[in-house]
């Protein structure tokens, strides 16, 4: 798998994803810069990763949206390629309007850091085929502001079409308010593209693949990766 | 040009200094040095250099006992923060750093600016910052203000933390009434360098640029090191715009240039511009290097109009840097600070003066000798008071009015126990990917070194309540407690540095608490081979004549080879559980007689360093050895907190044997003896042997199982219980709305 992580002014999970990569690929990722205009050829996947672009100061991944590489990731999901945005990541998906929705400040107002439970809605794309469907596991999140949102009708078409990859669970699998910490609509932890090739998602798998740091639980998503792009 | 700055008229120069903090005879010293009378520029520059928070005056002459040295040490205290050596040719850089006046005058704001100016002492040594810790005191929570500056303390940690990308693994939280009029924040950072790497401030070559980088200046934090150096009152709300503002955003970033830069060869020097701002760093970094420094403000980027000299010299805006590069490196360096969209401007040269000279629009603002302004800096051995010694609390004069059961908890939900969960939740604990030990599953955070296996422990103690009843015990016990809990997760302690908060040092029992303190410390580092590296000193921490509990804040840096042998103190079923170390039933000042029979009294626990080490180095010595699955050293509470902190941690439960009939059995289960520690292992029989061979005391007190604490012939008290009693404090005091 060729992977490239975007580097954007103040994003910070950037060597945590690279670690996850690596792990699974054996090489590391390639970092580009915001400022580059055009991504390497023969990319498998695109990984716009967590952090505070911008410090956060406009809305969320506002500002990296509007940044000169981004219009080389359109296209390369255009394309058909794959693309990945996690926690800072997925703001910035949204912001550039390669996934629907936004993301609103967290419903009790605060920076939630903890474990959460995320139930797999969907396990036959590139990024979960590693799942079984209904599976519950376990990530970081760390997020002031994760609290999905689109309008009735965008959120009827996204469950209709099968498009809500992740959603936050119990433990046992069950889909609870309590279980919904930062207040998502219909506890959206995840969200595909209709290709089902762009992901963007709140919680931090890339923190849960080393045994020796806090456990595996986010492993099968990369290994998922991996698997798809082993030819390439 | 003119050859003298504008002078101030005699007569305001002298009521200026007055202002500025300058006692008159330090004033008079200014005179005696300059030969004339200041420039107001000048006036500046002595107040904020001597004033207590620049020039530890009477600070020093006691931080001269603390023990410095080993054979691990690469740099001792001078520096930005102090450097050891943790292996594989790997530097840990670190220090802790007080923030408390701003952080009661603007909670938010000064909690923040208290974490970025940490980070910017280690990461100007040439460390990537890999973890933050901290150690808070507040006042009781229903003294005025104190809900909105827990809040707000909690959310400026955080909300600067997370976006700078360092995790927040570990603190402390104490609550006291004492701290009512004056809370204490204190920020630690933790950094990684190759040991070969190590950047210093000592500015060398004549002719070589002075180089800004960073965020512009403007009139925020204006004497900030003065403010910090008084005593409060009721109209400190007034001292708002000493307070800065933090940008974490453009932290970030300029650590990324920072290090960048750092891995190329233009650097001769670097200084962060912390209190007192461009003064300290330029004086500090010519004085330290024995040149001169001639600074042209003109250059200086500003964010406000019309600044004058004296106004960019004492601002304290975040976020900036002083460097003295090599020549014909400007044009690298500069490429690097714009790539990240970074100020970047050269405000003058390294002279071989000896003196600091600053021009500003064609005019000479101040020309000072260095060398007078270090050596003839005020420096005070002040009048010491002993804290009379408290007799020593006899266990079975202290009726248990509750039983085990409902003492424990009442304790647990105590605002001194109860759970953290309120407060690390808002902290990003995991970014980076390293964090093996979180808060909460350990006694010490346990961060691994990316691309390593060997991985730092952390910790952050103190024990105020025992300072203030024996300054020495207290200052000893902090150490001890710092040490123990470094080694309850397997780690070798290596160092130390400490966060020296008192009140008033011109009191006489101040002074004599901070003395014995720092006694007590030195002792338990000389006995521990646990040296200080690295420090910060708080005085004047009293509002309205009241001083806050002496609290010299511990932070200590250990080192596992492996992240493997970390263990954590979550209980397992099916283990025997053994107590290390000596129970006499201690409850002078313990929480118990706090919490459940409404006393602060009586002597604290005696700390004995010899059993310290030897109960410590056998401790550690089992976990390398890889027989325990959980380690809880015991502290605040006792033995039976100690065993309900890990049985809530594993949602666990145990059975446990008859007490001793020896002691009341309230003293056994809640007395807070020194150097103690349960392990829970799979053998218990083959410890006991161990230690007895090691002349370790050590006693099987129960087998861990279940859903609730047995105790013998008496309650059953269920974790889910405990754990309710345990969480529910926080979250219901700060409740929003």
């Amino acid at each position: 798998m060729k992977a490239a992580i975007i580097l954007f002014p103040g994003i910070n999970r950037e060597r945590d994803m690279a670690l996850a990569l690596a792990r699974v690929t054996g090489r590391k990722p390639q970092m580009l810069w915001h400022r580059d205009t055009a991504l390497p050829a023969g990319l498998d996947l695109v990984v716009l990763p967590g952090g505070f672009s911008y410090g956060d100061y406009l809305r969320c991944g506002a500002m990296a949206a509007q940044s000169p590489i981004m219009q080389a990731v359109k296209a390369h999901a255009a394309r058909g390629g794959h693309v990945l945005g996690v926690c800072n990541g997925f703001q910035m998906l949204t912001e550039a309007g390669l996934l629907p929705g936004a993301l609103l400040r967290n419903a009790s107002l605060r920076f939630l850091s903890m474990d959460c439970q995320m139930k797999v809605e969907r396990a036959d794309t590139a990024f979960t085929n590693r799942f079984q469907r209904g599976q519950v596991f376990r990530a970081t999140m760390a997020h002031g502001d994760g609290n999905y949102f689109a309008d009735d009708a965008t959120l009827d078409r996204l469950e209709g079409e099968g498009l809500v990859a992740l959603r936050y669970a119990t433990p046992q699998g069950e889909v609870t308010a309590a279980a919904n910490r930062n207040g998502s609509a219909r506890s959206i932890a995840g969200v595909l593209s209709p290709n089902l090739r762009v992901l963007g998602l709140m919680p931090h798998p890339e923190n849960q693949v080393d045994p020796l740091i806090d456990g595996t639980d986010g492993l099968p998503l990369f290994e998922s990766l991996a698997e798809n792009f082993a030819a390439a | 040009m003119t050859d003298t700055p504008a002078l101030l008229d005699p007569a305001r120069a002298k009521q200026l200094a007055a202002e500025f903090g300058l006692k008159p005879d330090e004033y008079d010293r200014v005179l005696a040095i300059l030969g004339r009378t200041p420039s107001l520029t000048e006036l500046g520059v002595f107040s904020v250099m001597w004033s207590e928070h620049c020039s530890y005056k009477s600070s020093r002459v006691w931080l001269r006992e603390l023990p410095t040295k080993a054979p691990w040490v690469i740099q001792g205290p001078g520096e930005n923060a102090g450097v050891i050596d943790i292996g594989e040719g790997l530097a840990a850089i670190f220090k802790m750093e007080s923030h408390n006046h701003p952080s009661f005058i603007e909670p938010y704001q000064g909690a923040a600016t208290g974490v970025g100016g940490i980070l910017r002492d280690v990461f100007t040594m040439g460390a990537r910052p890999i973890a933050n810790l901290n150690a808070l005191r507040f006042g009781t929570p229903d003294a005025p203000r104190m809900k909105r500056v827990i809040d707000g303390v909690v959310r400026g940690i955080g909300g600067y933390g997370n976006c700078v990308g360092v995790p927040t693994v570990g603190g402390e939280v104490n609550f006291h009434p004492a701290y009512n009029g004056n809370p204490l924040v204190n920020a630690m950072t933790v950094g990684i360098a190759p040991a070969d790497r190590i950047f210093l401030s000592a500015a060398a070559g004549v002719g070589n640029p002075v180089v800004y980088v960073g965020s512009k200046t403007g009139r925020d934090g204006i004497h900030g090191a003065t403010m910090a150096s008084a005593e409060f009152s009721a109209d400190s709300e007034e001292k708002r715009p000493t307070v800065q503002i933090g940008d974490p955003f453009a932290e970030k970033l300029l650590i990324e240039a920072c290090l960048e830069l750092m891995a190329t060869d233009a650097i001769v020097a670097i200084q962060d511009m912390g209190a007192a701002g461009l003064t300290s760093s330029s004086v500090e970094m010519a004085g330290k290097g024995g040149v001169g420094i001639e600074l042209v403000l003109d250059d200086v980027p500003q964010r406000e109009t019309g600044m004058s000299a004296y106004e960019m010299m004492l601002s304290e805006s975040q976020e900036r840097m002083l460097m003295v590069l090599k020549p014909g490196r400007e044009a690298v360096a500069e490429a690097i600070f714009t790539k990240w969209e970074l100020d970047f401007a050269v405000i003058g040269h390294i002279t071989d003066t000896g003196r600091i000279t600053i021009r500003h629009k064609g005019a000479l603002e101040a020309d000072i000798p260095l060398a007078p302004l270090e050596s003839e800096a005020p420096l005070y051995r002040r009048p010491t008071a002993e804290t009379p010694k408290l007799p020593v609390l006899d266990a079975a004069s202290v009726a248990d009015p509750l039983g085990p059961e409902a003492a424990l908890l009442k304790l647990v939900g105590s605002l001194d126990l109860c759970s953290r969960r309120w407060i690390w939740d808002q902290y990003d604990s995991m970014v980076g990917g390293q964090t093996a030990k979180r808060p909460g599953a350990a006694d010490a955070a346990v961060v691994r070194i990316e691309d390593h296996s060997r991985a730092l422990a952390m910790t952050t103690d103190c024990t105020p309540r025992y300072c203030l009843a024996d300054p020495e015990a207290g200052g000893a016990q902090a150490v001890a407690e710092a040490w123990r809990n470094l080694t309850a997760v397997g780690a070798k302690p290596l160092a130390i540095t400490d966060n020296m908060n008192f009140g008033n040092p011109e009191k006489p029992e101040i002074m004599g608490q901070f003395a014995s303190a720092v006694r007590g410390m030195a002792a338990a580092c000389t006995a521990l081979d646990f040296p200080v590296v690295s420090g910060n000193v708080s005085l004047y921490n009293e509002t309205e004549g009241r001083a806050i509990l002496p609290t010299p804040a511990i932070g200590g840096v250990g080192v596992l080879e492996d992240v493997a042998q970390a263990v954590g103190l979550a209980l397992a079923p099916g283990l025997d559980l053994v107590l290390i170390g000596e129970t006499r039933g201690w409850l002078g000042q313990s929480l118990w007689l706090r919490e459940i029979a409404g006393q602060e009294a009586g002597a604290p626990p005696p700390v004995d360093l010899a059993a310290e080490r030897r109960n410590g180095d056998f401790v550690r010595g089992r976990i390398l050895a890889g027989t325990v699955k959980a380690c809880h050293d015991l502290s605040d509470g006792g033995l039976l907190v100690a065993l309900a902190e890990m049985a809530m941690a594993g949602d666990t439960g145990a059975t446990l044997l008859p007490p001793p009939a020896a002691l009341p059995a309230h003293a056994h289960w809640f007395g807070e003896d020194q150097a103690r520690y349960l392990l829970a292992v799979t053998d218990g029989a083959a410890l006991l042997a161990e230690a007895a061979a090691a002349g370790v005391p050590a006693t099987r007190i129960g087998r861990s199982g279940g859903e609730a604490l047995v105790l013998a012939g008496g309650p059953s008290i269920s974790v889910a219980r405990l754990q309710e009693a345990h969480e529910r404090t926080l979250p219901a005091l700060m409740a929003d709305g």
